[in-house]
Formats: structure tokens, C-alpha cells, sequence
């Protein structure tokens, strides 16, 4: 006997949405096996990872905070994601982002006024599209692939928050902590659940899931970056601007990080520090691909991955295990979903092999 | 070698079936062909007669049945065996690289050392025989799609096949080039090779071939002798049904001219593209304009200098309805009442994983189907119902994805999507490339019906017979130049075959014109 992969006539739409749920659950299950070999009990790891988080209210409501940005980021990538625009340089423009609105709070730092936070946030979102638009313009002018430049700028962002906290921006009385001053209220995003740190992002994050799935579903503009990235000629046939889309899908990725970021500073961190981001934008990535590039599903997997950062504090401090398990898991969610995407076109068969 | 005069079979195949996940391609078929024959293997595309030459040819297995060669059975399981045996394939879409010569490329394909200029002199040997004249030092880029062809057959000679395998070998040459290829496989005959001849084509096929197995649907509908046929009475086996005639309508005169080009020169990019050389063509309403051509002759570069998908530096290069639109794009042109059906259908024409409704939306959606930059679905769905009822689409509905579709009912798809979109101008190309006779006929009776209602339309094709058919005025492309324009009525095949070689009154580069035959 002998497994083949014959071709399906027609991609299967049932295997399209099984699929990532096979994926979690190879995932769980090597997780328990990863547990054993660590020797750890996997009851107790699996309890300890994926239990411990949602035990009480508080917990599920971190959940819903951590899920925030990686919504943000994913709902914005997926837009460019389905037109073939491979913008891997979220994290970047998160960090842009959170730079460019955070600049504002301590610009004015003792203001009142009821502008200031949503000037932050439009600034956040302005922050994240300029960082997005140079791998735009050097795809768009002279044709460099995006995902190397836009991967590379996340360092140049990186260096850029470092040397800002380090230097210029440091908190003259922060005890020469590489951090800035703590935002005032006013520059602050407010809770939304009294005991709960979850705050108004969570509202921003759920309308863009929203704003999401009618540009992807109902608008023509996004019909059109639908064409472009399946059939780029059909696309030119029809008269589509291939640049256009590259504009539209890098900027949406670009404007959502930049939110996602100032609503990181401007929410439960408070300030600008080196640490704004647990690799918030390349997470969003395997979300955006778990959710199937859907709004739906974004919102469903952005809270899976949420629980994976979480479930990797939790092994740190009840495990006595390195919170780069979390990154494991990741990892492993991914691998397992690219594996199981082959059952959307192919189909196993047992043959008997002849001789 | 002289012909031996034999009972034997060179090949028998009986009951092949082979069945793929979703279609029976094949099913209990049998054929018999004689030493010396020229044998026809006629159908329709889908009919399953490319998976039968591949079963042959051992690039697939049949799941049941047999193959008696010369009276044995042999299982062939794949082509270098098949080769061994003494069986030769010339595909439809050539197998050489472009990079290099002719020589080279033979050899590629013949195992073990050897020496090139050895070989050359065999190629030059063998061509000189069978009236193929190739130079095996040139590069193939540079050869014409008939010299391309003549390699493809010289390197199965090389081999001595006792069986030679054409897969429409026609489609692609002048009726010139026709004319010799006929010889040479005349001539291999007398031999005692024996030859199968795939085709659709009933005029070659009479002329040409012995005998004749005729396919339906992966099942053999009947054999026959083409000299005691009609067309009609073969197209009857081939499709079931009588073979329906065009009706065409007297010539509009005077007219408006919808669209004109002058003087449109274009240096392409594409290092194996050709340019276009000072074209001027009008077209004006109510009359149909065929632009004739041997594939690769600037037919690609004209189409989408008309379309837009290559704008142009000079706006009046092309103008639709008096506009100069030669620097608009694509989108802005159809704006203007202008239409296209391109060569390509899946992945040009249509995007093969969304459905009908959202493929209309591709061309289509300035018929209401926009509001505040949101798609009404409703309106186009009933768009995409109607066409698909007018232009008779065989389908499973609206919702159906466009790469379902066989290759005909996407093409009557999507000329039903730019017909219904009533164009001032419709430009087609190869409208009925591949498509099978029943729909190729449908098509060809809607762009008449089109012309007839005012419209003015432009089609570019390599099937003579066609353009012939429907057009009231033919123009010839050859190496990037066009052919003054002649009134159908007024010429005949001979000449615009003379003509696809270059060789027009008044044509500026005779002498490079051999290279095109």
C-alpha cells in the first residue's frame, strides 16, 4: 500500500476552514509531546498554557487586550495579502506608529484638550502608511520586492525607537531607564471595563474587522485587488492599476499597525519603551493565514494567537520554562496550517503500488 | 524503405479506457492503422483524441486495454520506449528551447555522445529528402512557427518512425506551408511510415488522409473513408448534429469610422516580440475587418496597442470614434465603447478561481453595477443569468467558478459579456481558437449579428477559413507590417496565403519574407 496525492477537480471549500482547525490541533498535540519531552506532566502543561489564562474574568479580558493589536495588524495585512502584496514589515510600522502618535502626547504633554488622543491615533495611522509607502514606491518605481524591503525597515524602526528612548526622548527623571515619561490621561486610551485593562482599541480594532470585510467583499476597489492577485493579466486586461493595488494593500497593513502601535503606548504600556511590541506584526501574519485572509476569521484566530502569548507567560512563571515556548507554539501553528493547506487541493489515496 | 504490402497491423489498440477524476477521457477505444497509412483521427476538443496520442506515446497509462504493435502486445510506458518502438510525436505546442540552435535541440533529444557536426549534416540530409528546408545552425527564436514545426518533424525522422504522430499540425501554417507539409507526409507514406493525424479540420483531413476514426465524448462514434465523405456527413459523426451555416448580411456602406489607427510604429521589449511597423487600418460601423497572419507576426503587440494594456507614446496612433486614445489605459478605452475578447480566456479573459458574477464585474461594471464604490451583486447576477441564457453557456449557474467551464462555453462567456455590453467597436482575437464546431459557429453568428445591429469590429485570427466566413474586409499581418486592405469578395485564399508571407504589392521587405512560410 502507498499514499498518493491525487489533485482534486475542484479546491475543496470544506478543507479550506478544516484546515486551520487541523492545524490546532496537531499543534496542541505536539505540544503535549514537546511537554513530555521536557519532562513536564502534559496534563499539567496544557493546563498551565491553555487553562490558567481564561480561569477568570481578568484573564479573558487580557486575552481580548493582547488580541487588540494582532486584530489590527492582520485585518490590515490580509487586505494587501489578497492582492499578492507581501508586506512583512508590520511590526515596522507598528513601531512608526506608536513613534509618530507618542510624539504628540509628550509634544503636548500638559494639554486638556480633547483633540490630542484622536490627533494620536490619526497620527499613529499616518506613522505606520509613511513606513509602509517606501517599500510601496521602491515596488511601485523600480519593481524591488517588497518583502525584503519592507522587512528590513522593521530593524531600521527598531534602532529608530532604541536610539529615541535611549537619547532625545529618555525620561529626564526616569532613573536613566531607556524609557519616556509616563502619557497623561489625556493622551491616554480609555477603559473600557472598570478592572480590566481593556481599553478603546478594542472598539477601533472591531470596526476595522468590520471596515475589513466590506472593502474585501462588497467594494470594487477591493474586487479589483482580488483580480489582481489571482489573475494579474486578467487584471490588466480589464484596466486595473497593478500600482494601485500595491498602494492600497501596503498602506492598509501600514495605517492598521500604525493604530495597533499608538494603542499599545497609549494604552496598557503608558509610555514609549524598547519593549512596545512581543513581535506583535509578524504574529499577525500566521493570524492573517489562520483566518483565512477573513475578517471573520481574524477575529477568531487573533484570539487563539492571544492565548499562545499569554499560555507562554504562564509556562514561564508556573513551568519554569522560557517564554519563547509562546514563539514555539507559533511556529508550530504555522508549519501545521501550510501543511494541512495541501488537502485543499490534493486529496490522499491509498494505492497499491504495481511492482 | 519500399512498401511491403502486409496484413499486419503496424499498430492495433483495442479498448482503451482511461478515466481521470472527473471525466472519462477515454473509453473501450479501438484503432487499427494499416502500413503506409495516413490515418485521421478526428473529434472535437474534449472528444479525448489528445489523451488517446499520449496512451500511444506512453506519456500516460491507460487503466484498461491493449496496444499490439506489429502484432505483439507491448505495454509503453513511456515516450523514450515508445520512441525505441519506432513511434514519433510532433506535439501542437513545440518542445524546443529557444535559446539555442537547431542542431543543438535535436541533439538534445537523441540519447548518448555525439557529434554536432555530424548531426547537422544528417539534419541537412534528412530535410533535403523531405522538402524541409532548415538551417541547423540558426537559433530557434528565430524561426518561424512553420520552421519550428519542420525541426519538430525532422528530429522524429532522425529516429526512422515506423509510426509518426501529428497533433494538429496545421493550425499554425499558411495554406502554402500546408500544401508541403502534405507532401512530405505523402511522400513518408509511400514509404511505408504510417501516420496519424489528428485534426478537427474536414477539408485536410478529405484531402489528405486513408481512413479516418472519428471520436465523441471518449467513445468512437464511427470510422470511415474521407474520399467517400462529405464534410458535412463527417461533421455529423464528429458532433452529432448538422453543422449550422452563418448568416451573413450585405456590407453597411458608408459607414462611420469607429476606429482608426495610423501610422502606429511600436519597438517592443520583449526580445522575441516583433514590432510594429507603420500600421494604418480603419474600421467603420456596420462592417467586420479580419486581420490575417501567421502566429507571431505582430498579432499579440497590435492587440493590446488597441486595447491599452500597452499604451502608447502617440494619442493619436489610435483613435476610437474620432478620440485619441492612444495613451489611455484599458479601462478608459472601454469607457469609450470599446470592447475586447483576448486570445487567453482563463487567467486573461476571465479569472479562473471567482464565478460567472464577479467575472462580469471584470469588464462589464459601468452597466449600473457600481453604487458609491460598492458592488451591487444583484444587478450583476442577472447580467451574468442573461448571457448566460443568450449565449447559451453550459454551466452550472452563476455561481459557478469561471475555470469550470470547458474552453468553449467560458469563450461564448465571455464574448456574450462584451456583446451584451453593446460596443461601439468589438475587437476579437482568435475568437474560436480550440473551441469546438457547434460553438465556434454560435460565436461566429453573434459577431455578425453584432455588425449587423451597427457596430464595427475587428477580428484577428490565424484560421483563414474564418476570417473568410464573417468579414467583409481582409488585412494581412506579417513581421509586424500590415497588408493594404482587400473586399473579401475580391480575393481568395491563394492570395492572402501569398500575402501571410509578406509578399504584398508594395511590401517593404520582400526579401525578408521567406523566413515567415
Amino acid at each position: 500500500m502507498w499514499l498518493k496525492f491525487e489533485p482534486r477537480p475542484e479546491p475543496s471549500k470544506a478543507m479550506t476552514y478544516l484546515s486551520p482547525i487541523l492545524a490546532v490541533g496537531l499543534m496542541f498535540l505536539s505540544g503535549l509531546i514537546l511537554f513530555l519531552i521536557l519532562g513536564k506532566s502534559p496534563v499539567e502543561g496544557f493546563k498551565v498554557f491553555f487553562m490558567n489564562p481564561l480561569k477568570d474574568s481578568y484573564g479573558v479580558a487580557e486575552l481580548f487586550l493582547k488580541a487588540t493589536p494582532l486584530m489590527l495588524c492582520a485585518v490590515g495585512l490580509s487586505v494587501g495579502f489578497k492582492a499578492n502584496v507581501w508586506n512583512i514589515g508590520a511590526e515596522g510600522q507598528l513601531l512608526i506608529g506608536a513613534l509618530a502618535g507618542g510624539w504628540l502626547a509628550l509634544r503636548f504633554e500638559g494639554s486638556n484638550s480633547p483633540f490630542l488622543l484622536p490627533s494620536m491615533i490619526i497620527a499613529g495611522a499616518l506613522g505606520g502608511m509613511l513606513w509602509a509607502a517606501i517599500p510601496a514606491f521602491l515596488r511601485t518605481r523600480f519593481n524591488a520586492n517588497e518583502i525584503l524591503t519592507s522587512l528590513m525597515l522593521v530593524y531600521v524602526a527598531e534602532l529608530m525607537v532604541s536610539w529615541l528612548v535611549h537619547g532625545p526622548w529618555k525620561d529626564p527623571d526616569g532613573f536613566n531607564f531607556p524609557q519616556t515619561k509616563l502619557f497623561s490621561a489625556t493622551a491616554t486610551l480609555p477603559i473600557l471595563l472598570a478592572g480590566t485593562r481593556v481599553n478603546a482599541a478594542l472598539v477601533f480594532a472591531l470596526g476595522a474587522l468590520v471596515v475589513g470585510w466590506v472593502f474585501m467583499n462588497r467594494s470594487f476597489m477591493g474586487y479589483q485587488m482580488k483580480v489582481a492577485g489571482q489573475a494579474e493579466f486578467a487584471g490588466r486586461y480589464a484596466g486595473f492599476s497593478a500600482k494601485r493595488s500595491v498602494w492600497i494593500g501596503m498602506l492598509a497593513g501600514g495605517a492598521m499597525a500604525g493604530v495597533a502601535g499608538i494603542s499599545e503606548v497609549a494604552g496598557p504600556i503608558g509610555q514609549i519603551t524598547e519593549h512596545i511590541s512581543p513581535g506583535y506584526g509578524f504574529a499577525a501574519m500566521i493570524v492573517a493565514f489562520v483566518g483565512r485572509l477573513s475578517p471573520i476569521g481574524i477575529l477568531f484566530s487573533s484570539l487563539l494567537m492571544a492565548l499562545l502569548y499569554m499560555g507562554g507567560e504562564q509556562a514561564q512563571q508556573y513551568l519554569a520554562l522560557p517564554s519563547s515556548i509562546s514563539k514555539v507554539f507559533q511556529g508550530m501553528l504555522l508549519f501545521f496550517l501550510l501543511g494541512s493547506d495541501v488537502f485543499i487541493n490534493f486529496r490522499p489515496r491509498l494505492v497499491r503500488r504495481r511492482k | 524503405m519500399p512498401t511491403q504490402p502486409s496484413d499486419m497491423p503496424r499498430l492495433a489498440i483495442r479498448g482503451i479506457r482511461k478515466v481521470y477524476p472527473s471525466v472519462v477521457a477515454n473509453d473501450g477505444i479501438d484503432l487499427t492503422v494499416m502500413p503506409g497509412e495516413i490515418h485521421a483521427v478526428l473529434g472535437e476538443n474534449g472528444a479525448g483524441k489528445s489523451t488517446l496520442m499520449k496512451v500511444i506515446y506512453g506519456v500516460i497509462r491507460p487503466d484498461e486495454g491493449e496496444i499490439l504493435w506489429e502484432g505483439q502486445p507491448v505495454t509503453v510506458s513511456n515516450p523514450a520506449q515508445a520512441r525505441a518502438l519506432g513511434i514519433g510525436m510532433v506535439f501542437q505546442h513545440f518542445s524546443l528551447f529557444e535559446t539555442l540552435t537547431v542542431v543543438q535541440n535535436v541533439a538534445l533529444s537523441i540519447p548518448g555522445k555525439l557529434e554536432l557536426a555530424a548531426l547537422a549534416k544528417r539534419i541537412e540530409e534528412v530535410s533535403e529528402r523531405y522538402g524541409l528546408p532548415v538551417d541547423p545552425r540558426r537559433m530557434v527564436h528565430a524561426l518561424s512557427v512553420g520552421e519550428r514545426q519542420r525541426v519538430e518533424i525532422i528530429r522524429c525522422l532522425l529516429q526512422n518512425p515506423r509510426l509518426l504522430i501529428l497533433d494538429e499540425p496545421t493550425s499554425v501554417l499558411t495554406p502554402q506551408a500546408v500544401r508541403k507539409l502534405f507532401e512530405t507526409l505523402r511522400q513518408l507514406a509511400a514509404e511505408g511510415v504510417s501516420i496519424l493525424y489528428i485534426s478537427h479540420k474536414l477539408d485536410e483531413i478529405q484531402e489528405l488522409c486513408h481512413k479516418a476514426t472519428v471520436l465523441r465524448g471518449g467513445k468512437v462514434t464511427g470510422t470511415c473513408t474521407p474520399s467517400e465523405e462529405t464534410p458535412q456527413t463527417m461533421a455529423r459523426l464528429m458532433i452529432g448534429v448538422d453543422l449550422p451555416a452563418c448568416c451573413h448580411g450585405e456590407p453597411e456602406d458608408g459607414g462611420e469610422v469607429r476606429l482608426r489607427i495610423q501610422g502606429l510604429s511600436h519597438a517592443t521589449d520583449d526580445p522575441f516580440g516583433t514590432d510594429l511597423k507603420d500600421i494604418h487600418l480603419e474600421v467603420r460601423s456596420g462592417e467586420i475587418v479580419g486581420i490575417a497572419g501567421v502566429s507571431g507576426n505582430g498579432q499579440q503587440e497590435l492587440l493590446r496597442a488597441i486595447s491599452g494594456e500597452e499604451p502608447l507614446a502617440d494619442k493619436h496612433a489610435v483613435e476610437l470614434c474620432g478620440v485619441p486614445v492612444g495613451h489611455l489605459n484599458p479601462a478608459r478605452r472601454r469607457g469609450l465603447g470599446m470592447c475586447f475578447v483576448p486570445e487567453e480566456r482563463l487567467g486573461r479573459g476571465a479569472v479562473p478561481r471567482l464565478s460567472l458574477t464577479e467575472n462580469i464585474l471584470l469588464t462589464a461594471y459601468r452597466k449600473g453595477m457600481l453604487f458609491a464604490g460598492l458592488i451591487r451583486f444583484g444587478v450583476a447576477k442577472r447580467f451574468a443569468e442573461e448571457c448566460i441564457k443568450r449565449f447559451d453557456v453550459k454551466c452550472g449557474g452563476a455561481h459557478s467558478e469561471a475555470k469550470s467551464l470547458s474552453g468553449g462555453n467560458l469563450q461564448k462567456f465571455i464574448v456574450g459579456r462584451e456583446i451584451m455590453q453593446e460596443p461601439k467597436v468589438l475587437v476579437l482575437a482568435q475568437p474560436t481558437w480550440g473551441v469546438d464546431v457547434g460553438a465556434s459557429s454560435f460565436i461566429r453568428q453573434s459577431v455578425l449579428d453584432l455588425r449587423n445591429s451597427g457596430s464595427a469590429v475587428l477580428v484577428i485570427s490565424e484560421e483563414l477559413e474564418e476570417l473568410f466566413e464573417i468579414c467583409d474586409r481582409i488585412q494581412v499581418i506579417a513581421k509586424g507590417s500590415l497588408s493594404p486592405s482587400k473586399v473579401t469578395s475580391d480575393t481568395n485564399v491563394e492570395e492572402i496565403g501569398m500575402w501571410m508571407s509578406g509578399l504584398w504589392p508594395g511590401a517593404k521587405t520582400p526579401e525578408g519574407a521567406s523566413h515567415v512560410a
